[in-house]
């Protein structure tokens, strides 16, 4: 169902929210993953905010929604979602990668309400989700398992195994995002290690294909219910995105996969989402 | 002496379970019928998934099944089921403490005719240095079926080892199995000799030929490999003249490094059977290359003899 101007407006503004709280996370002259947090920012406003059916006051519901963030480095944009719905105190948040935190540098589940797996090891997320949803049929039961994977990401091995499985297994009830920030660690992923072509691979495994604007609200939307309607197969958004968005002197920068903002940077940046 | 194959009571013992416990469910990585979860698939085709070969996928998708209220047995030799997949165990399993079972079937050297790459040395020393892994080996198919029912029982990651081979019972029908608890098989007093899988069986045979010396030997199966009973360990030593250590697996991390940590400080003369720092290599029987790597009775008794020296 296509969603009101008021609620595009709404996501849009909890989206600059989680780009602040990102900002805010990393902090002056310490490192941390400010590209692909804020790439993913407008996906993960929609899902947690929108489309999945969760509790945060019971994060381990049986019939809830599952995320998995495949690219786990992206865990700040993640972390700000649980926050602001109160999964953890929003306190919590400021004390990033510090000794005996829940926001760890990569997910844990052990530690971090509302964190599904452990991922970060790249590759490993998508598996996982087919292992959620495998499960899920098994119980009859509907809800959803939703995975984001990087466009970097995908070099490893395991995510064409896990490509296979979605597949072979006809998994409806899986959706993966690709967020196509075309930016891996060291530079465009282009230039470094080119896993396009996307669309053709991902369809030739055997996958439904939506292509949007990972930035866009309305299409975010639109994709994910449209993905409700594929059956007999799993769904691929690729969510053409930009690395850093919203922030300039960081957009498509591979130096600020995981760089270090100067006082100057942090201000601005800071200032770029501020209320 | 009664033989039987670990892993056909491996896998009947999971269709038994998985009778009572629906939350059971097993992978395969197109090896079903060598692992004997072939008999799982055919009794429970809806919880038994085939994940073609591709391993390091099979042990994520089993973290999810896990991770979603299943009992995920994951299947394939143990060079494939623990090496291959490592990191996948690591952070997909350990990590989070999620409740996957890792079976290395054709475990050691008992898959004798593939040659070194189908041949698990070191699997042991791998899992064992996971954080929140629990590692079994068992010493016959009496105490294959309790190690799988207590590994259901158990809420966390677990790998067990499984031979290929028939081998004969050695333990008692009657005896509790509990993880973490070493249990003795033959007593004696002279020197204690801590073994577990075949070797258990192998360090029976030189207590037989050294008892005919005049020494006596006591045998305990260490079917846990972790976590392992320091204070049990101790106590089984207290008296020793000697300890030996029995493995069929690399002398690196396994066994010989587990005793020997706990006995570190103390004054009791220690000695290893176990493969060297070595590959395997195909044979065209399995005792052929126990013996040509060392690991028969004949091995544990010049163990003996060097330490009474």
């Amino acid at each position: 169902m296509p969603i009101t101007e008021k609620k595009t407006k709404e996501l849009e503004k909890i989206a600059r929210k989680l780009r602040y709280e990102i900002v805010m996370m990393i902090g002056a002259g310490k490192p941390g993953h400010l590209g692909g947090s804020s790439s993913i920012a407008d996906i993960v406003s929609v899902l947690y905010f929108h489309k999945m059916r969760i509790d945060p006051q019971n994060p381990r519901w049986p019939d809830r929604d599952r995320f998995l963030l495949s690219k786990g480095h992206a865990a700040l944009a993640q972390y700000a979602a649980l926050a602001e719905l109160g999964y953890f105190p929003k306190e919590e948040l400021r004390t990033l990668k510090e000794l005996g935190t829940a926001c760890q540098g990569h997910p844990e589940m052990l530690r971090t309400p509302g964190i599904e797996a452990n991922t970060g090891s790249l590759g490993q997320g998508l598996s996982v989700a087919c292992g959620i949803a495998l499960a899920g049929r098994l119980d009859k039961k509907d809800y959803k398992v939703y995975c984001i994977i990087g466009d970097g990401e995908i070099a490893e091995g395991q995510i064409w195994e896990a490509s296979m499985t979605a597949s072979n297994f006809q998994l409806d009830n899986l959706v993966a995002i690709l967020d196509k920030n075309r930016v891996q660690a060291m530079g465009p992923v282009v230039e470094r290690y080119d896993t396009n072509p996307h669309p053709e691979k991902w369809k030739a495994f055997g996958w439904h294909i939506i292509e949007i604007d990972g930035h866009d609200i309305t299409q975010i939307v639109d994709a994910l219910d449209q993905a409700d309607e594929i059956k007999g197969k799993p769904t691929m958004i690729i969510a053409n995105t930009v690395k850093s968005k919203g922030v300039p002197f960081a957009e498509g920068k591979a130096q600020f996969h995981h760089g270090v903002m100067t006082p100057e940077q942090y201000e601005t940046a800071r200032k770029l989402f501020e209320d | 002496m009664n033989m039987q194959n670990c892993r056909t009571v491996y896998g009947k013992t999971l269709v038994e379970l998985g009778m009572q416990n629906e939350r059971i469910v097993a992978l395969d990585a197109d090896l079903c019928k060598s692992t004997m979860t072939c008999l799982f698939e055919e009794a429970f085709p809806d919880r038994h998934f085939e994940m073609g070969i591709g391993e390091q996928n099979m042990v994520s998708v089993a973290a999810g099944l896990a991770l979603s209220g299943k009992i995920a047995f994951v299947n394939s030799f143990a060079v494939f089921s623990a090496g291959r997949p490592y990191d996948q165990i690591r952070v997909s399993v350990c990590i989070g403490k999620v409740n996957v079972k890792i079976i290395g079937s054709s475990c050691g050297l008992s898959d004798f005719g593939d040659g070194a790459t189908h041949q698990s040395i070191e699997d042991v020393a791998i899992m064992r240095a996971l954080p929140n892994m629990t590692v079994l080996s068992p010493a016959d198919g009496i105490e294959t079926r309790k190690m799988v029912q207590a590994a259901v029982e158990y809420d966390g990651p677990v790998y067990i080892r499984i031979l290929r081979n028939e081998i004969p019972d050695v333990t008692d029908e009657k005896q509790e199995f509990e993880i973490g608890k070493p249990t003795v098989i033959r007593e004696g007093k002279d020197i204690t000799v801590f073994a577990h899988g075949y070797m258990v069986y192998k360090a029976l045979k030189a207590a037989e030929i050294m008892e005919k010396k005049g020494v006596s030997l006591k045998v305990v199966n260490v079917s846990t490999l972790k976590p392992i009973d320091e204070k049990a360990i101790k106590k089984l030593c207290s008296s020793a003249k000697g300890i030996i250590t029995v493995e069929e697996h690399t002398i690196i991390g396994g066994l010989a490094s587990a005793i020997a940590y706990i006995m570190r400080g103390s004054a009791i003369p220690m000695e290893a059977v176990a493969i060297q720092d070595t590959f395997g290599q195909s044979a065209l029987d399995y005792e052929q290359l126990l013996v040509h790597y060392g690991l028969t009775e004949k091995d544990i008794v010049k163990a003996v003899k060097k330490i009474l020296k």
